[in-house]
């Protein structure tokens, strides 16, 4: 589904990936995990548009979408979300998932200022979806609180309901489980796994080992900007270099 | 009477600023500029060259939104300090060329002889008839305006002024939508610089300087940022008050000054979202007052 070849980013001398090759299959949880430094957020940042790689491809769905502007993959079906939370603060919770069903929706500036009928049946449209997606993620009750007065657990979850208000085929989460508690950790996992059983495949890049073993159907393992392994959990966990890079080597 | 015509006007070029400035997060400190080439293209066209004045109005509606569609590109991929400067510079530039650009502007002696508008028999030429005139542009104005402000269109306005990266990410073309707001509020602007020349009938450069913009944005932030109803409110405010202030003369400028300061500092959401605040605050302290006494 995504395969990534040959990726390389050098930020002013410093080599930040070298070389990183990996494929991620459709509708798997993949983990790309690695310890600070390991250029997982980097990646994330290509793989998505926002950085342009020194060199290499990512193939999506067959298509070299190297290059792509931001803006544009989320027509292709893709989306993301940010470490720390990036939500639409002065908005409300329903708003900001209605934003989310921007690139689904086309009514234009003219048909919008003039309330045509198209775009009235359109914003209805976008209102009810947006609604079933906050049930989805389970914080419908908060759906007109101004989102800047979200705690940050529902905060997330509101993030992914708006990523997922993209109807995206990935969804790419980066370290969705950061400044979670661990009960609202497990709830994570179950809308995870909720994502994938609707056939969107997730890739994460995550800290939290236990989440990680416990949801991916495969890891990929990054160390100092190269690829150090991949494979189901159990492999990851057997594998000595892998155990070596994150508890340091003592030869 | 002649007060309303130009709160009227002033809510029109507020609302245009508060489209761009509040709800899209980009500011502008040259908008009197647009108000400006709407204002000398209506008075140039349908004065010099007899043109029907509905149609220079609309012409030059399209031409200046159309000038501000291209400099919009390039301007508007700066972003806060840099691009208050570069609007700045846009501002003044078209200033100077009011100035002296005499052949077609009479410069700074000024434009006379524009023609009122017409409509069949009826010709603007009276304070009442002109205020329904403009209060007729205003209210399609505030309606186009609230209804785009609460669409998909707005949202993503409002999404990139939030945070611009996850906006795009959710598909919105923040670069495109930018450059579309500023066109839009230029051609809000134009049409009311063209209602501004019929009803005045004369023109001359201060009334587009540097200064009328700061008064623009200094509606638009004492009405509330990101509020349509906000604008009128600040444009009421800013246009009544130097009826009343007339026997401070020139030191007017200090109570500008003074109500800005404390406006930001007390009322930061505007009149529109401190009123109600402060009669919440007012009927809490009363409620206390009750407490205290039972």
């Amino acid at each position: 589904m995504l395969e990534l070849k040959g990726i390389t980013q050098i930020f002013g001398g410093v080599t930040a990936l070298d070389d990183v090759s990996f494929s991620i299959h459709a509708n798997q949880v993949t983990g790309v995990i690695g310890p600070n430094g390991a250029g997982k957020t980097t990646l994330f940042n290509i793989v998505t548009g926002i950085y342009q790689q020194t060199s290499g491809q990512v193939i999506f769905e067959g298509k070299d979408i190297s290059g792509i502007p931001v803006e544009r993959l989320a027509a292709k079906g893709m989306v993301r979300t940010f470490q720390n939370i990036e939500l639409f603060g002065q908005m409300t919770v329903l708003e900001n998932v209605m934003v989310g069903l921007h690139s689904r929706s086309k009514s234009g500036l003219f048909a919008c200022s003039f309330k045509a009928p198209w775009a009235i049946k359109e914003e209805r449209r976008i209102r009810e979806e947006a609604h079933e997606w906050l049930r989805f993620v389970g914080i419908e009750q908060l759906a007109e609180v101004q989102a800047a007065n979200l705690p940050f657990g529902k905060g997330r979850m509101l993030e992914i309901a708006r990523a997922m208000a993209c109807r995206p085929r990935m969804i790419l989460m980066d370290e969705p489980a950061a400044g979670l508690n661990s009960q609202e950790t497990v709830g994570l996992a179950e809308l995870i796994r909720k994502i994938r059983d609707l056939g969107v495949t997730v890739v994460l890049v995550e800290h939290d080992m236990e989440l990680v073993m416990d949801i991916c159907d495969r890891i990929v393992v990054l160390n100092l900007g190269r690829k150090l392994a991949e494979g189901t959990p159990r492999e990851i966990q057997d594998n000595h270099e892998v155990i070596a890079a994150y508890l340091g080597d003592d030869e | 009477m002649n007060v309303l015509v130009f709160v009227g006007i002033h809510t029109l070029l507020a609302v245009a600023l508060n489209l761009l400035l509040g709800y899209a997060g980009q500011i502008s400190l040259g908008h009197a500029a647009f108000f400006g080439l709407g204002a000398y293209g209506s008075a140039i066209l349908s004065t010099t060259y007899e043109w029907n004045p509905w149609l220079a109005m609309l012409v030059v509606a399209l031409a200046v939104g159309g000038f501000a569609f291209a400099i919009g590109f390039p301007i508007l991929k700066l972003k806060g300090h840099y691009l208050a400067m570069a609007t700045l510079g846009m501002g003044i530039i078209v200033y100077i060329v009011f100035n002296e650009w005499i052949d077609m502007t009479e410069g700074p002696s000024g434009f006379s002889g524009i023609p009122n508008l017409e409509l069949g028999p009826l010709v603007f030429d009276s304070d009442l008839k002109n205020y329904y005139l403009v209060w007729t542009f205003v209210l399609g104005c505030v309606l186009l305006s609230v209804n785009l402000a609460n669409s998909r269109i707005g949202r993503a306005f409002r999404a990139i002024h939030d945070a611009e990266v996850a906006a795009r990410v959710m598909g919105a073309n923040a670069r495109l939508l930018k450059v579309r707001v500023f066109a839009l509020s230029a051609l809000i602007c134009a049409i009311a610089g063209s209602l501004y020349a019929h009803v005045m009938t004369f023109i001359a450069p201060p009334s587009f300087g540097f200064n009328i913009s700061v008064e623009l944005l200094t509606m638009v932030v004492i009405g509330g940022l990101g509020s349509i109803y906000g604008s009128f409110l600040g444009a009421l405010l800013l246009t009544m008050l130097p009826e009343f202030l007339r026997f401070m003369h020139d030191y007017d400028i200090v109570f500008y000054g003074g109500l800005l300061m404390l406006m930001t500092i007390f009322m930061p959401g505007g009149l529109v979202r401190g009123i109600p605040d402060l009669f919440r605050k007012i009927a809490g302290l009363r409620n206390k007052k009750g407490d205290a006494h039972a």
